[in-house]
């Protein structure tokens, strides 16, 4: 059965952002883009959620928030690094607070470059992340 | 036989309601302009959950959900099989009360927060489901199901006043805008997520299913009112629910959230008046 892959729910996390590619998860929700067709909800709630999307880069002061987001998922789960700056720090790579990209702090499945990543691009992004929900449901 | 019907009941109960939430959504969506999900979205979305991993705050909080879904299936089991809606609308309480306890007991304070708000909306609806329950026996003589639905003359004639005061606090109990204080169907109106935050995998999958029971027990509270001896009537009273159901759909993308001091003075002023003033004129007429 891959019901996993009918009913994504997503949390959405903000790193270090310009806000850009938040507006573009965003755009996703509209009438537009509908992105509950394929039953994707944004959820507020980590424990309710299967895909962690996350925008931005990671700095020294949300290392442990996003570590906590992630460890407070119920499994199987999967990460989305939505933009340049989640994928590999981007343009502030070189910055003194910035980390770098997602990966550096949680394991991401799926990087979904772009600046700002386009509303296409991410939802692209999510189906691709929901085989990679459903391998790891397999392996559980 | 008869264990086979009850049986009927209790499994055939959540596919209705989870197809009306099917369809809640899907109209929803459309009000709003989107596509919307699949009819079966709110099954996929509870075998979904059933395949997750559950997160066990402490081993409390998640028995509180089985019992409470335990008394809303009893409930839902006397109702549709012509039972004492008295002992039903007890049942029922007593379930609403688990799920409060359930919040409380995880000691997040997201869940205190939603439990706080639940057991405000008990407060707020449960005197009207109480008056319902008193207009009914007073129209027909008999608190029983099978009784009330055999009159000659349908309850509604009775009890207008009753029946509107009804329809205002199914709101709450079908969770829907303004009144949708402790947990709502819509993310990004919440406090994380009310009542749910702290449950997850199997323990949010017997939630939902435990609100499709409720939405079935809301509308066979509005069926009771048409249903009478002339076979016709169980027609109208089935159209009559899904026209409420479609209400309540449209009062709750039409609505904000109110604050729960709105909630519960509205409730009780809407109960106070229509609720006793129908029962006061009809014990002038009885």
């Amino acid at each position: 059965m891959s019901v996993v892959k009918k009913s994504p729910w997503i949390l959405h996390y903000d790193g270090t952002s310009c806000n850009g590619c938040d507006i573009e998860v965003l755009a996703c929700l509209t009438p537009l883009y509908d992105v509950e067709r394929f039953g994707i909800i944004n959820t507020g709630n980590p424990k309710h959620a299967d895909i962690l999307l996350i925008t931005g880069s990671v700095n020294e002061q949300n290392i442990p928030v996003v570590k906590q987001l992630y460890e407070q998922m119920p499994d199987p789960k999967a990460v989305v690094a939505v933009g340049i700056c989640a994928t590999s720090g981007g343009i502030f790579a070189e910055c003194y607070n910035v980390v770098g990209g997602v990966g550096k702090v949680i394991p991401v499945d799926v990087y979904v470059p772009g600046c700002a990543a386009r509303p296409e691009s991410i939802i692209d992004g999510v189906v691709k992340a929901l085989d990679i929900l459903e391998e790891k449901r397999k392996k559980r | 036989m008869n264990i086979l019907i009850l049986i009927g009941i209790a499994m055939l109960a959540p596919v209705a309601g989870g197809l009306l939430t099917g369809i809640d959504r899907i109209i929803s969506a459309r009000l709003q302009g989107r596509q919307g999900p699949p009819l079966l979205q709110p099954f996929y979305d509870v075998l979904k959950l059933c395949q997750k991993e559950s997160i066990e705050v402490n081993s409390m909080h998640r028995f509180f959900v089985y019992i409470s879904l335990a008394f809303v299936v009893f409930t839902t089991v006397i109702l549709l099989s012509g039972g004492d809606i008295l002992l039903a609308i007890f049942a029922l309480t007593l379930g609403s009360v688990f799920f409060v306890l359930g919040g409380y007991a995880s000691n997040s304070p997201y869940n205190t927060i939603g439990s706080e708000r639940e057991l405000l909306q008990i407060m707020a609806y449960e005197p009207m489901v109480l008056l319902t329950c008193v207009g009914l026996y007073y129209a027909e003589n008999s608190f029983f199901v099978k009784d009330i639905v055999a009159a000659q003359t349908p309850s509604i004639v009775y009890l207008p006043g009753v029946f509107f005061g009804l329809i205002f606090i199914l709101t709450f109990k079908l969770r829907k805008s303004p009144f949708d204080l402790s947990m709502s169907h819509h993310g990004h109106q919440e406090i994380v997520k009310g009542i749910t935050t702290e449950y997850s995998g199997k323990d949010l999958a017997v939630i939902e299913v435990t609100h499709w029971y409720e939405v079935i027990i809301a509308l066979a509270l509005v069926y009771v009112f048409f249903a009478t001896a002339a076979p016709m009537s169980h027609v109208f009273a089935v159209i009559v629910c899904l026209l409420v159901y479609l209400l309540e759909i449209i009062i709750d993308n039409g609505a904000a959230r109110v604050k729960w001091q709105q909630a519960l003075k509205s409730a009780w002023i809407v109960t106070g008046i229509m609720g006793t003033v129908n029962l006061i004129i009809l014990s002038f007429f009885k």
